[in-house]
């Protein structure tokens, strides 16, 4: 008996191993990959590190090829800064109207919607900007209507379920006998909920929801690349179009031979979007730590 | 008992939906005393006591028929303001619930809610609270850090400053020593004792032997009805109902 145990014991912790062994060695396998042909750009083809991330000029096929990232650094990061800073409102928002104002149909009618959003996928948002924001910038606005704020707006509805449903489960969070204690002092409701449960309990997780919604905005390609009009310029004013590291390696990946030059930028794209996405996770890390004290 | 009451509850019933929670309650309540809400859990003391400052208000469902006057006002009357009602009529609750904010912070949230912008009167205030209940020695030196760096007793006695600072007339305490252990419940009661002079307290409790100390009136409530009320000390002595007596004996409950 005690032999069989053992025997079923060892086999399934055998095969969990099994499983995570292999989760990190995908993992590590990945992040050499993209490190060594990323870093490639700059110990093979001599392209200097400051001219890769401070540099405006883009033309890899030229003679001596230029490669100035900067504008894709720019637009990443204006895009992902651009939407957070729409879907932080509209989301905590939406999540407090759910939790505190109107918990009974607010999160009938909402929680649905939010999870219908989430479902919706990328290349479909991409379709929606490409045929309704961007001619309404066009028409309405000025410019061609493929700008950076045709990828703010539909990086910001994408990331807003993602902003939504994280403050939620951040307000729900917050214990019922703080609002008591808040609201028996005589505070209004509007009181207790911006004193005691934005700026104070729930701090930690709204923004974390907003981190985690940048990470996602960061890293989505197809739809921004859909309306943003990817041109390698740093763009001047939000109307003008830009572009970002995720929609230049989709676009020229398959243009590009392995081991050139140009196809080794791309991977340096790659390796800063890995370094950013690291970045987020140390912050989301960080601000769960302080959370919980 | 010539001085007039200070909250006066006259036929009280409250529903939640279809249930009948509180049954016809005739009470009145004396100022500068305190009374304790005695009963088995369930019988509806702490409803009750969530009555008199309309923290029911919250929970969707609730209905409630009667009276309850506050200084002669009826509380549930359309054009109450239930802020200042709550202002007024100061809660204490079960477990300490400081806010995650500095000791400071806590106590000066109910003056800054109300608007009171003048740093050196919230900091008269802050420390005037802090001493009445006496907490202001213990803390004096980090009034800055957490308030949840304090023990249990200490964040009880820490709510009932922040309670104070905002110059309540009557103190609604429901249960506020079940949490604690025996030290700092007998801080808590020694506090309840002092604020009595000054306060109209009501306190609902487990404890019989804290409602006989802490209390000059005790009600027995049992299944939502008021069986008997009077003098702590006759009703712990000579109860006149049985069910009293049964209860205080500790034959149920």
């Amino acid at each position: 008996m005690r032999q069989r145990n053992w025997r079923t014991e060892g086999f399934g912790r055998g095969i969990t191993l099994f499983c995570a062994a292999i989760l990190i060695l995908i993992t590590l396998s990945i992040v050499y990959f993209i490190a060594s042909k990323g870093l490639s750009t700059f110990f093979l083809n001599g392209v200097s590190l400051t001219e890769f991330l401070t540099g405006t000029t883009w033309n890899p096929d030229a003679d001596p090829g230029k490669f100035g990232a900067l504008p894709f650094i720019m637009g990443s990061f204006l895009v992902t800064v651009g939407a957070a800073l729409l879907a932080a409102p509209l989301g905590i928002g939406a999540a407090i109207f759910m939790v505190e104002i109107q918990p009974g149909w607010g999160q009938k009618i909402l929680q649905p919607v939010v999870e219908l959003l989430v479902g919706i996928p990328s290349v479909v948002y991409g379709f929606v900007g490409l045929s309704v924001i961007v001619p309404f910038l066009r028409n309405n606005v000025g410019g061609l209507g493929f700008s950076l704020l045709a990828g703010i707006l539909v990086l910001t509805v994408m990331i807003l379920p993602t902003v939504t449903s994280l403050s939620t489960d951040a307000i729900r969070r917050v214990p019922r006998d703080l609002k008591e204690a808040s609201l028996a002092l005589g505070a209004t409701r509007w009181q207790t909920i911006w004193k005691i449960i934005i700026l104070r309990s729930s701090l930690p997780g709204l923004l974390m929801a907003i981190i985690m919604g940048m990470a996602r905005a960061f890293g989505e390609a197809l739809a921004v690349q859909m309306v943003i009009g990817n041109t390698p310029l740093v763009p001047k004013s939000l109307l003008e179009p830009a572009n970002t590291l995720t929609s230049a390696i989709t676009l020229n990946m398959g243009n590009t031979i392995a081991g050139s030059a140009y196809n080794n930028a791309l991977w340096s794209m790659g390796l800063l979007l890995l370094l950013m996405t690291f970045v987020f996770i140390l912050l989301i890390r960080y601000v769960g730590r302080k959370g919980q004290m | 008992m010539q001085s007039t009451p200070v909250v006066e509850v006259k036929n009280l019933n409250l529903y939640y939906g279809l249930t009948q929670a509180l049954f016809n309650i005739n009470l009145s309540f004396e100022r500068n005393k305190a009374t304790a809400l005695i009963g088995p859990s369930g019988c509806g003391k702490s409803t009750f006591l969530r009555t008199l400052n309309r923290m029911n208000d919250l929970i969707p469902g609730v209905q409630i028929q009667g009276d309850i006057q506050v200084n002669g006002n009826n509380i549930y009357h359309s054009n109450t303001d239930i802020v200042h009602l709550r202002k007024n009529v100061g809660m204490v609750f079960q477990r300490p619930n400081p806010f995650p904010m500095s000791i400071y912070d806590n106590v000066a949230y109910g003056l800054r809610i109300h608007g009171l912008k003048d740093r050196k009167k919230i900091d008269q205030i802050v420390e005037q609270s802090l001493q009445k209940a006496a907490l202001w020695n213990e803390v004096k030196d980090r009034l800055h850090t957490p308030a949840k760096g304090l023990s249990g007793g200490q964040q009880q006695r820490l709510v009932i400053a922040r309670v104070l600072a905002v110059e309540p007339e009557i103190i609604l305490m429901d249960e506020p020593t079940s949490a604690l252990d025996p030290i700092s419940t007998a801080s808590v009661e020694e506090l309840i004792q002092e604020l009595k002079q000054n306060y109209t307290v009501i306190i609902v409790t487990h404890n019989m032997q804290q409602a006989a100390r802490a209390s000059d009136y005790t009600a027995f409530f049992l299944n939502g009805e008021v069986v008997e009320y009077g003098a702590t000390d006759l009703l712990f002595t000579s109860p006149k109902n049985k069910r009293t007596e049964d209860y205080i004996t500790g034959r149920f409950g």
